[in-house]
């Protein structure tokens, strides 16, 4: 990438908090990336880690009493989040596209298949129905549907789920946008499934240089996707590098502990059988997030230094794009497992 | 592992379950379904001939997506459905043949965790009541004992004891989880059926609860019959493991066995798909085809349609499940060609 | 209590009034019933007549305008008197006192039997449940004033038979809905849990599934309160309610009824009000607890 290329999406310090009946809970807490086109960007998290609400405030689809409070969301170079509402609209569908977990958050159960896709054609371009009825056929076939006559007349619910979840995608991907948010879209759905929905995101993402960001807990699937991971934990990025250093050389201790609670990745170090390494204590509470790290109360390696809140930084001189957000880095040495 | 002469905790013989069968129509029911006016009802297969059986302190795990029916035969094997065909033997005794306190008895030994976390408590009842109500009711403690009876099997699931008099909604999903995993230990089972019990958890949590699972099995000697779609978990947790499609058992092998020398295709395609946290940036392999409804299954072997080495008798003639090496079984028409 | 746990802390009743207790509406009109249960208990201290007894009332004292001092009793007739030389204002707090009872009391059995019903319903399954459902159905099909009309022709007159009626009348609604909202807990795993825990089927509808259903039974409680209360005060306004020597407030519109164009205004227009306010004091907190436990608008 030359330097000048505009990144697709560059996340500037972004804030989103909600406010409710006990307190002000800082969901997003100033989260920052930049993502190139034609990358695939894995952000990972586990419930809270504010990894999803990031998504929705890129697409500006924050529900009250949550409200994005402070930073910047640059795409292509302008900021999402001083735009009017119209001007926002008039993006999401055509030029940025989210795809949910639950399918039927995007499809109507009461219209079929064609009608919406129609209307999402129709919504961003003046098209004649036929012309949007042959993007919509074509679309679907991109995403392996055979059939796709037949696909189209259906109602979401004579579909199963995988079939569901692929309308959602070929919907998201009508106007062949510059940036698509994928929220856990295959959580839901068998192994065999997502084996097919991941081998043709990865097609369709080489093909038109589609920037994606795909949120996942699941370590495993994004290993196989994405270019760069980037490891959320109480609203936080505390870890972001390409997929190998953060898989291979893992810097925080979060990182460490999540890849090694794995039980695939125990394999390799442990018999089966034996206790996994787990991550003591649990998620945090947003209302109560301690002064300094959030990881502190769980971490091993917490010191008196973790009072105050550390930053990003580069640990190896030789991979300036892997940053940690800790005072005490390096591998996982000798720490006795839990 | 135990030998083969120890007498089975649980055993099915010859199990299936079909939903929505009616008995026959009458001469009246005959007339207006050959006029067309009245459909024969949707039956669903979900289990087809099984047999399993789980020893003394054995782990067995079964394995399958969405459809196989994993989840109907764990609560047959819990005794919460009744087979359509086919015996269910407890310690032994076939169950349709006690009655009264002996088939409490015999409820009582087998106990199920659920899925979600969420569903599976009582949201209205303390958790002092959720775990001690079955304990006090069938004898196992008095009233003047129940506190330290409750207080007792809460911290062997890994609860302080403090917070038994909440209410389930102040819990997080790994301590529900817990608190489900204590109101079955409160009965003094001998085995825990898991449908799915750490798949709605988070990959830290869950680590946690597979710890707890294998303690329990260390210190208490209990079996288990661990149902999920998570081949990782599966592989670390299990001593034994049976792979289940559409309703049969296709093939079932010691842990070890099945992932070095998967025999049966399904497994084979199953065992390739999974994503793996050390492949990055793969082609995805993929079975093409969705997974068939349990209401139509395919003729012969279930797997026919999507199975890449698929040739004529698959389809007419239904694969037995037979011996290929020691205690490795294996359904396919295949194994009789070689 | 302790204040400073978080909300989540408590108990959801705790819960359920505290979210209740945030609509100011809601407030006045809990307020208000407060108001009427109050003076309907105290009633033979604040009046200063009782006028269900006749031998209080004079007859020469009839339809006399507010405010006009007693000619015997030496109190003042605040709100005027009726045709039969009731003091208005006793007659209306009494009158409130058989509305209350007569109400409160018949949500409260058809409550009861009306879920004991619907959860057998919905646990029994099958023909059980066909043959109670076409019974409610029935019931909910034909009018009510209609219904409440032939079953007080035959067992004649009186608060009791009232009250027997509305029983008769309102447990099916109930009973629909603890059905509908017992099929949907029947089904969940903690059901299934109980179950496989041996706990025997009463227990398991007691004790587990009851107390699940409980919000839109509360729901149309307190709604049907009002129904039967307006109910009542139909049927004695067609004369076939309370005895006419202990008239409700139904009975007293209908009495004054006659005077109404003879600008006699206060014998029906005081018990109208008096029924107004409470009915829609009733409807308001009704409206404030169906919105406080729709599971959907909670946070």
């Amino acid at each position: 990438m030359s330097d000048a290329e505009v990144p697709t999406l560059e996340l500037r310090d972004l804030q989103t908090r909600f406010h409710t009946r006990d307190g002000v809970l800082p969901v997003v807490d100033g989260v920052s990336f930049t993502l190139a086109r034609g990358k695939v960007l894995g952000l990972v998290g586990e419930s809270g880690s504010g990894k999803s609400v990031t998504g929705f405030s890129i697409m500006g689809l924050v529900d009250p009493p949550g409200r994005v409070e402070g930073g910047q969301v640059l795409f292509q170079g302008r900021d999402l989040l001083q735009m009017s509402n119209a001007e926002r609209r008039a993006l999401r569908g055509d030029r940025i596209a989210m795809i949910f977990q639950d399918p039927m958050a995007t499809l109507n159960p009461v219209l079929r298949v064609d009608t919406q896709m129609i209307e999402t054609v129709q919504a961003h371009r003046s098209v004649s129905t036929t012309a949007a009825r042959k993007q919509a056929a074509d679309t679907l076939a991109l995403m392996g549907l055979s059939n796709a006559g037949e696909r189209l007349r259906a109602y979401p619910h004579q579909l199963s789920g995988g079939m569901r979840q692929r309308v959602a995608i070929a919907i998201a991907l009508l106007h062949g946008p510059d940036l698509i948010i994928a929220d856990e879209p295959t959580t839901a759905l068998d192994v065999t499934i997502q084996a097919q929905i991941l081998s043709e995101m990865q097609k369709l993402v080489a093909a038109r240089g589609t920037s994606l960001i795909w949120i996942s807990h699941d370590l495993s699937v994004v290993a196989g996707l994405a270019d760069e991971i980037a490891v959320m934990y109480a609203g936080r990025i505390v870890e972001h590098g390409t997929v190998d250093q953060v898989l291979d050389d893992p810097q925080h201790p979060y990182t460490q502990g999540l890849i090694g609670s794995l039980p695939s990745a125990n394999l390799r170090t442990q018999r089966r059988g034996e206790r996994l390494r787990q991550i003591p204590g649990m998620a945090p509470n947003l209302l109560q997030m301690p002064e300094g790290c959030a990881f502190a109360p769980r971490c091993a390696r917490a010191s008196a230094a973790c009072a105050t809140r550390p930053e990003m930084t580069s640990p190896r001189a030789d991979a300036p794009g892997h940053r940690v957000r800790c005072f005490h880095l390096g591998p996982v040495a000798a720490e006795a497992s839990a | 592992m135990s030998s083969s002469t120890t007498l089975p905790l649980v055993d099915l013989q010859g199990v299936s379950k079909r939903f929505g069968a009616q008995p026959p129509p009458g001469v009246v029911g005959r007339t207006l379904r050959r006029l067309g006016w009245s459909k024969p009802p949707m039956v669903t297969h979900a289990v087809d001939g099984v047999d399993l059986a789980v020893r003394p302190g054995e782990v067995v795990g079964l394995v399958g997506e969405s459809g196989c029916g994993k989840s109907t035969l764990g609560r047959i094997a819990a005794g919460l459905l009744t087979p359509t065909e086919g015996h269910v033997q407890v310690d032994g005794q076939p169950l349709h043949d006690l009655d009264g306190d002996a088939r409490l008895a015999a409820r009582l030994r087998v106990q199920m965790v659920f899925q979600d976390p969420f569903a599976s408590l009582n949201p209205r009842l303390r958790v002092s009541r959720i775990v001690g109500e079955a304990a006090r009711l069938h004898g196992l403690t008095d009233a003047a004992g129940e506190d330290d009876y409750v207080s007792a099997q809460l911290q062997r699931a890994g609860l302080d004891p403090a917070l038994r008099h909440r209410y389930p909604h102040q819990f997080s999903g790994g301590q529900r989880q817990r608190i489900g995993i204590a109101r079955a230990l409160a009965v003094q089972p001998k085995m825990l059926v898991c449908d799915e019990a750490v798949a709605a958890l988070d990959v830290s949590i869950q680590a946690q609860i597979l710890n707890l699972f294998m303690d329990l099995r260390d210190e208490l000697g209990l079996a288990y019959l661990f149902i999920s779609h998570d081949l990782g978990v599966i592989r670390h947790l299990c001593d034994r493991v049976a792979v289940m499609y559409l309703g049969r058992v296709v093939e079932s092998a010691p842990v070890d066995e099945l992932f070095a020398r998967p025999n049966h295709p399904y497994t084979r395609a199953l065992l390739a798909e999974i994503p793996r946290i050390d492949q990055r940036r793969t082609a995805f392999n993929t079975i093409r085809g969705e997974i068939p409804s349990p209401i139509t299954p395919p003729s012969g072997c279930h797997f026919h349609p999507r199975c890449p080495q698929a040739f004529e008798r698959c389809s007419k003639e239904v694969p037995t499940l037979r011996g290929i090496a020691i205690h490795h079984a294996s359904a396919c028409h295949l194994n009789d060609a070689a | 209590m302790n204040w400073r746990r978080g909300f989540n802390e408590h108990s959801i009743w705790w819960r359920v009034a505290a979210d209740f207790l945030r609509s100011r509406v809601a407030i006045a009109g809990l307020a208000v019933l407060a108001l009427v249960a109050l003076a309907a208990l105290a009633a033979p201290w604040i009046t200063p007549q009782n006028p269900y007894d006749l031998m209080q009332l004079d007859v020469l004292d009839a339809r006399l305008k507010p405010g006009t001092p007693s000619s015997a009793a030496g109190f003042t007739y605040w709100l005027g008197t009726d045709g039969q030389g009731r003091d208005l204002y006793s007659a209306i707090v009494y009158g409130l006192r058989i509305s209350l009872l007569v109400g409160i009391g018949s949500a409260a059995i058809a409550a009861v039997l009306g879920t004991g019903i619907g959860l057998l319903a919905a646990y029994a399954g099958g023909k059980v449940d066909a043959a109670l459902m076409r019974l409610v159905d029935l019931l909910l099909s034909f009018p009510t004033i209609l219904m409440a009309l032939m079953i007080l022709a035959y067992v004649g007159k009186g608060v009791g038979n009232v009250v027997l009626t509305l029983v008769l009348l309102e447990w099916a609604y109930y009973a629909r809905t603890a059905r509908g909202q017992a099929l949907v807990e029947t089904r969940r795993d903690y059901v299934e849990a109980a179950r496989g825990q041996g706990i025997p089927p009463w227990r398991i509808l007691s004790g587990h599934i009851l107390p699940n259903c409980l919000p839109p039974l509360l729901v149309i409680g307190a709604l049907q309160i009002a129904r039967a209360i307006t109910l009542e005060a139909t049927l004695s306004f067609l004369g076939l309610g309370v005895p006419i020597t202990e008239p409700s407030l139904g009975l007293l519109i209908s009495n004054g009824y006659q005077y109404l164009l003879s600008n006699e205004y206060w014998i029906s227009f005081f018990p109208g009000v008096a029924l107004l306010a409470t009915i829609v004091a009733i409807n308001l907190v009704g409206d404030q607890l169906r919105d406080v436990l729709n599971p959907r608008l909670q946070r």
